[in-house]
């Protein structure tokens, strides 16, 4: 008998898990895999090539969370941090996007290379006053419980501190579509685009659709605090997981992989334990669930335990991801045109404006992939030489938009559209193809099926204004507890969503621990 | 009050659209010595019915009523200066394939015909409706208010902003979500939830786009549906109706209030300036220049036009002006009024259905709606069309000779500036057979029928109308510009930064449609503010 | 038969396979719309129609009861989550009146389930609940669909029912328990291997049984039923006279003593069981069920208004009446929800929802009731004394066999 069960070893399963160990709870996380990390690993995609298998950089988890679970001691160490950005088009130089130095965006339009530093301050003082909402536990609407008022006065009060002029600009844009944000302070479609990329990265959104805003501010805020900016950990993101399982070790926790539960076990409606897959019956008091909101609810705990206006929502959720994975082992290193060395250690974004993402995005609403895909790319192997054979090089690229409902089928689909981001890149950096020895394209279906995320979403479920915050994942389980007594939720579907951060995992941790009080 | 004469007035409002009527009314009602200046030489603004081909009666720009609020119809007695609202009988979509839905009044009738589409949509459709009837009780006591400023601690602020959040409350936690939830999602994922049948919920998406440079994708479509559906005819929450005579109608009868109240009304005077001295209104001058005094001046403008062209920049703070340029204010609807020889005969509705005696369309999926989008983000009109298409004739005998209609043709999407040059009469052309294209698909006698065609795209409603952009609304209905954003955060409260001028246009609070509402709050506004001041 | 002459923008309500022979026997021609049929509100003359219930026999057209089939593996699974009884507890060839709540707990509809067989039951409800059964099917292997054009329905209801099927040829009827249905050979109307499925349940809290059948069967069943009644007064009887004896017998009425907790849509106004009186139908013991949770909750609390049965003074029914606390109608405590005179009972009965304290059995309240003197209203203030439900049980309701009259 444990006291706490977590389901799935992902990132914030194991962050969870390591907070109620602190809290001297016996803990037992349960891995389906047969290691630790969820979609947060480092694997093997051809032989010698090792690569993130999805987020492949750092730069949300707070520095908070990664010193009190020690992460530094335990063997987590950055390959390269504060990772330059660079813009980069087929057609076009390419623009390095950096607030400190304009220079290169001074030189294209000196109005914009003005307005740069500003929105960026701009954005990271809005962005800093978020911050505290993403470490706490959201409050209900409604109640007459005073610890909920008290939270939703104190939000009215930090968005109220930032004086008129920026609270008025909060409550404008919180709402708006980051284009007309950005065509607001500038001209440069090469920056536009640039900017507007990490608005709707792993978003079903569009520049063009209203509250495209609000992952940019949430990333703002997230990085306002963060541990690392903007970093590739050493050995890739797997790093990350196996420094928080051995903080999970350290704190007395356990570790199960290889052991996937099938069931939730239920007694007298309150949770008694799992039943694994091979049949095995593991009693606790709680249950904490890294899996997704879909998953947990209707196949592990069952729609009988819970009321149908609930299983409606959670039917509801909109968890359909967008985002799909590509991965090259290279023979040598690529040359991306006009891009300085230093700039590879870094991120190339590859989204020549506003228009172009948008048309990219008209593609997913009608379950298409793009025909000009916006991209991300890295090529970790620079700075972290270790994750290819000597002398040869990983490429990893995130790629929107790529809808989990595919029209086609992903599995006819899935070739043509892997050699279509081939010929993207192929033209921003020549030769690409010629060097290419293995490719590996980790579709949403294909990051359902391999990390069991429902819709193989990145953040278990769509990051929008109507799943947001005291909605998210869906009303009656965003405080992390659930409908059924004892079961709680841990991960990206929960506030503030996925993208190794590890709040929803701490956030659900202290939220259990404020109850068991 | 100074009093008038000598060309000196209480207040004047710029352009007598139905919202500064409205505005106009309450003033003159309260005792202020009110003059109305039009640009055109017939008042109504958009709100109009003019005889553009012999013997007809075109309701050219908005050509529905339901959002007319009930409280502003009886206030002024619209109904004894000759305002009838007649419901619709129907409305339906006509498919590609042939078939069809018809959304009819009678409730088992509609049951039946969902159902022969989808048995669980027609049962789904009840908690349709439940949720937006509880949606528009929520709004409702809304519209008729000023928004609060969340920023001000002034008193009337704080307390506007407690009453609002009492009136959330109210709803209860679940329902707060549901709330919170409905107006941030997009329609198809709203109607999503309800539905599963392509046509119902292509019927009902219609809504959520009418007159916005939003697809039903866009997240804040559903709002839109809402915005569609607050009206009410006689208790009929979501009905919507003719004026009979056409919209002029309702601009006809509020000016016969206006005067009546002894309110003036000018028309064929185009407004150059509003004159500010000592950082105050003194009046407007005419574009015959000739001046005109009032310490009060209300424009009835969208904000736009208001601040950036009749209003001297000099006058305004640098920051206000460059949110002004920055208000989302953009065309995507064009319209269509047709006259005709006979009824057109549509042959996927059946013989005797009233379904023909109300809105009709064509689009059958969300995606050819959405899809009708896209070709608008790139600057061209759809190319597979929305459209809401009504024969008012059928029901009002007054608009067209004997046996001949009327159509009026609303089309969603139109741009503004087209990606491939200027609009002109040739491509004016090209859109307009788009569109009639469009219908004589599914009517084969439609196209012989026509006598005459005015086509009017959204440069065609800014150079007649004065919307800027050929926006119907005033400005975008999106939540950065809604409640207390709308028009500009911090001036959401009728009044702009130059003291005694206002502004009680649909840019303002509760937003477009002719509502009447942003005219009877800017009203109450500068009835409030004069007796402060005394 | 049931294929209209009529489309349904023409003709929106469909007509009952009675409906020609309800036409030939209705005197005043008083229809009403129930559930997208049309139905008879009155034949002859209510008080008429009410007496022959508790004296006689009476024909009720019961075929726009809205019929769901549920059937498959998990049937029984489903609807012991949908609703708050214990179905489980339901043996085959029975009969239970179960009801249903939202997450909330609060009443969504109330209906009769059929055990029909292994894993096939029916549902019976007066309003179309598709959406809700459909939404609570997410999870279990179970198939659900409305068979209610398929199977036309009739009451029979009175003291004299059971002598009526009798003399109709269903051998055996009388072994019928109250809540417990049968299968009964009728060669000459159904062939030799048709079947009449009979229940023992209905709504007028008296002797009477429910018939299902195929359509097509419907007017040779009627017209032999009323010849096998002839002798024991037989008549055909519209809703109104059903309302008068569903009062009598306690029963609720959707929408009209509560409002669907899917349709409302002011703040406020849902109702749950506990309000209504019927906690007695909710089982906590038998594991999950849609707003169990809320129920255990508003358990633990003092409830807050409840469903009561009033004795009011005078004989003027207190149709939608306010109550009071006092004679001077100060202050508000309630309202009725249903009202009838009782003519068997010779009390002048409602059924109201009343605020706390006051719904305590024997207390006092005030209505008050308006009263038309050939046009001239007048307003009197009634003493209401809340009492126990039902009004009228006749022993005869639950006599197994039963008396012939």
């Amino acid at each position: 008998m444990y006291d706490c069960i977590i389901v799935g070893g992902g990132h914030n399963g194991l962050v969870c898990a390591a907070y109620l160990a602190r809290a001297r709870r016996s803990v037992l996380v349960l891995e389906a895999a047969d290691q630790v990390g969820g979609a947060a690993v480092t694997r093997e995609f051809a032989p010698g090539f090792k690569v993130s298998a999805c987020a492949h950089l750092l730069h949300l988890m707070p520095g908070s969370l990664m010193r009190e679970l020690g992460l530094d001691a335990r063997g987590l160490r950055m390959a390269a941090a504060h990772l330059p950005s660079t813009a980069i088009a087929a057609d076009q130089a390419p623009l390095a996007l950096d607030p400190s130095d304009c220079s290169g965006l001074a030189a294209r339009c000196a109005a914009d290379a003005a307005a740069y530093p500003r929105y960026r301050q701009r954005l990271q003082r809005l962005g800093a006053a978020l911050q505290p909402v993403l470490e706490a536990t959201p409050p209900r609407l409604g109640t007459a419980s005073w610890q909920d008022r008290w939270s939703w006065l104190r939000l009215g009060w930090r968005i109220r501190r930032l004086g008129r002029r920026d609270m008025r600009e909060l409550l404008r844009i919180g709402g708006m579509c980051v284009q007309d944000l950005l065509d607001e302070q500038f001209d440069t479609p090469l920056l536009k685009g640039a900017l507007g990329f990490d608005a709707v990265l792993g978003a079903n959104l569009g520049p063009r659709s209203p509250g495209s805003v609000l992952p940019l501010l949430y990333r703002t805020a997230a990085e306002a605090r963060s541990g690392s900016a903007l970093a590739q950990p050493a050995g890739g993101i797997g790093a990350v997981s196996q420094a928080l399982a051995a903080a999970v070790f350290a704190a007395g926790g356990q570790i199960r992989t290889g052991a996937l539960v099938e069931r939730i076990l239920v007694n007298e409606d309150r949770v008694a334990g799992v039943v694994l897959a091979s049949g095995e019956r593991i009693a606790a008091r709680q249950v904490i669930s890294n899996a997704d909101p879909k998953t947990t609810f209707l196949k592990l705990l069952g729609s009988e335990h819970l009321d149908t206006g609930f299983v409606r929502r959670v039917t509801g959720l909109r968890a359909g991801g967008v985002t799909a994975k590509l991965h090259l082992a290279l023979g040598r290193l690529p040359q991306f045109t006009g891009v300085a060395p230093q700039a590879l250690l870094g991120r190339l974004l590859l989204a020549p404006s506003l228009a172009y993402i948008e048309r990219a995005f008209n593609h997913a609403k009608y379950g298409e992939f793009s025909a000009q895909p916006i991209i991300e790319v890295t090529v970790p192997s620079v700075s972290d030489p270790g994750l290819a054979p000597a002398g040869k090089h990983v490429l990893s690229a995130l790629v929107q938009y790529a809808p989990y409902q595919l029209l086609a089928g992903w599995q006819h689909e899935r070739v043509r559209f892997t050699q279509l981001i081939i010929d993207t890149l192929e033209q921003c950096a020549p030769g690409l193809r010629a060097g290419i020895e293995a490719a590996e394209l980790l579709t949403p279906m294909d990051i359902e099926r391999e990390f069991r995320i429902n819709g193989g979403h990145w953040h278990h479920a769509e990051l929008a204004l109507d799943q947001f915050f005291m909605v998210r994942p869906v009303p009656g389980a965003a405080q992390y507890h659930t409908p059924m007594s004892g079961l709680y939720l841990c991960g990206a579907g929960c506030h503030p969503g996925g993208g190794v951060m590890g709040l929803a995992g701490r956030n659900a941790a202290r939220q259990l621990l404020r109850e068991a009080a | 009050m100074d009093g008038g004469g000598n060309g000196r007035h209480d207040a004047i409002i710029v352009g007598a659209g139905h919202n500064g009527l409205v505005a106009a009314c309450y003033l003159a009602r309260a005792g202020l010595d009110v003059l109305v200046v039009e640009r055109n030489d017939y008042i109504g603004g958009a709100a109009v019915s003019r005889q553009l081909y012999d013997g007809f009666t075109y309701s050219n720009c908005s050509y529905v009523c339901s959002l007319l609020r009930t409280e502003i119809i009886r206030e002024l007695n619209l109904p004894a200066y000759g305002l009838q609202i007649i419901p619709y009988e129907g409305g339906c979509t006509m498919m590609r394939d042939g078939g069809h839905l018809a959304l009819y009044d009678n409730h088992d009738a509609l049951r039946r015909e969902i159902a022969r589409h989808s048995r669980r949509d027609a049962e789904s459709y009840e908690r349709y409706l439940r949720d937006m009837l509880r949606q528009c009780r929520f709004i409702k006591p809304l519209l008729l208010r000023e928004p609060p400023d969340p920023t001000s601690f002034k008193p009337r602020d704080v307390m506007e902003l407690l009453h609002l959040a009492r009136h959330f409350h109210r709803l209860g936690e679940q329902r707060m979500y549901d709330t919170v939830r409905f107006w941030t999602m997009s329609c198809a994922d709203f109607l999503d939830q309800y539905f599963e049948s392509d046509i119902v919920k292509a019927h009902l998406a219609g809504s959520s786009i009418i007159g916005t440079a939003l697809g039903p994708r866009s997240p804040g479509s559903a709002y839109v549906l809402l915005h569609h559906y607050m009206g009410n005819i006689d208790g009929t929450v979501g009905a919507w109706g003719f004026a009979r005579g056409g919209m002029g109608a309702v601009t006809q009868a509020l000016g016969a209030s206006l005067q009546a109240s002894g309110g003036q009304l000018r028309s064929g005077a185009p407004v150059e300036r509003i004159l500010v001295r000592d950082g105050r209104a003194s009046g407007v001058v005419l574009a015959s220049g000739e001046q005109l005094r009032a310490r009060i001046v209300v424009s009835n403008l969208d904000v736009r036009r208001t601040f950036l062209e009749v209003m001297d920049s000099k006058d305004l703070p640098p920051e206000f002006l460059a949110q002004v340029r920055n208000f989302k204010i953009r065309g995507s609807s064009g319209k269509l009024n047709i006259a005709l020889d006979g009824l057109p005969h549509f042959p996927a509705i059946p013989h005797g259905s009233p379904s023909t005696r109300g809105d009709m369309h064509v689009t059958d999926t969300i995606d050819m709606l959405e899809r009708a989008y896209d070709d608008w983000k790139e600057g061209r009109w759809s190319r597979a069309p929305y459209i809401d298409m009504l024969i008012p004739t059928q029901i009002d005998p007054t608009m067209a000779p004997s046996g001949k209609h009327y159509m009026s043709v609303f089309v969603q999407y139109c741009p503004y500036r087209l990606a491939e040059g200027e609009w002109n009469d040739a491509r004016r052309q090209s859109f307009g057979r788009t569109v009639i294209d469009t219908i004589g698909a599914h009517s084969p006698d439609f196209k012989d029928l026509i006598l005459h065609a005015e086509i009017r795209t959204p440069w065609d409603l800014e150079n007649e109308v004065g919307l800027t952009e050929g926006n119907i609304f005033q400005g975008e209905l999106t939540f950065d510009q809604l409640l207390f954003n709308r028009p500009i955060p911090g001036y959401a409260q009728y009044r702009a930064p130059v003291r005694g001028v206002y502004m009680c246009g649909s840019s303002t609070h509760p937003g477009g449609g002719v509502m009447g509402a942003p005219g009877a709050n800017a009203a109450g506004a500068i009835l409030r503010d004069l007796k402060r001041a005394h | 038969m049931l294929t209209e002459s009529q489309p349904h923008y023409r003709q929106p309500l469909l007509k009952t396979p009675f409906h020609e022979r309800a036409r030939a026997l209705s005197q005043v021609d008083s229809f009403v719309a129930w559930a997208g049929y049309t139905t008879v509100d009155v034949f002859t003359f209510v008080e008429q129609e009410y007496f022959a219930i508790r004296n006689a026999a009476t024909l009720y057209d019961l075929t726009p009861m809205v019929k769901y089939r549920i059937a498959g593996p998990d049937a029984l699974r489903y609807l012991n989550r949908l609703m708050t009884r214990d179905l489980g507890k339901l043996r085959p060839k029975r009969v239970a009146y179960s009801i249903w709540c939202d997450d909330e707990g609060h009443l969504i509809d109330d209906g009769t389930v059929f055990h029909l067989g292994d894993s096939d039951y029916r549902l019976c409800t007066g309003e179309r609940q598709l959406d809700w059964l459909l939404a609570s099917a997410v999870g279990f292997d179970v198939q659900i669909a409305e068979v209610t054009s398929d199977i036309a329905a009739l009451a029979l209801q009175g003291p004299t029912s059971c002598a009526v099927l009798k003399n109709f040829g269903l051998d055996g009827v009388e072994q019928l328990k109250p809540f417990e249905l049968g299968y009964f050979g009728m060669p000459a109307i159904l062939g030799a291997t048709g079947e009449l499925m009979v229940s023992r349940t209905g709504f007028t809290g008296d002797l009477g049984y429910e018939l299902w059948m195929h359509p097509e069967d419907a007017e040779a069943i009627w017209d032999g039923l009323m010849q096998a009644g002839r002798d024991c007064t037989i008549r055909p009887i519209g809703s109104r006279a059903l309302n008068m004896a569903r009062i009598e017998a306690g029963f609720l009425m959707p929408n009209v003593d509560f409002v669907s907790s899917e349709r409302t849509l002011h703040v406020g106004t849902e109702r749950s069981p506990i309000e209504l009186g019927l906690g007695w139908l909710v089982d906590f013991r038998k594991g999950h069920f849609t707003g169990r949770r809320a129920l255990l909750a508003e358990q633990a609390r003092a409830p807050s208004r409840r469903l009561v049965g009033l004795d009011i003074d005078g004989d003027k029914p207190a149709h939608n009446a306010l109550l009071y606390a006092d004679r001077s109608g100060r202050r508000a405590v309630g309202s009725v929800t249903s009202a009838t005179w009782s003519p068997t009972c010779k009390r002048n009965i409602a059924l109201a929802m009343v605020d706390a304290p006051h719904f305590g059995t024997g207390g006092s309240i005030w209505a008050e009731i308006y009263l038309n003197r050939e046009l001239v209203w007048q307003r009197r203030m009634a003493r209401a004394r809340v009492v126990e439900r039902p009004f009228f049980a006749p022993e005869r309701r639950r006599a197994t066999p039963p008396a012939d009259f």
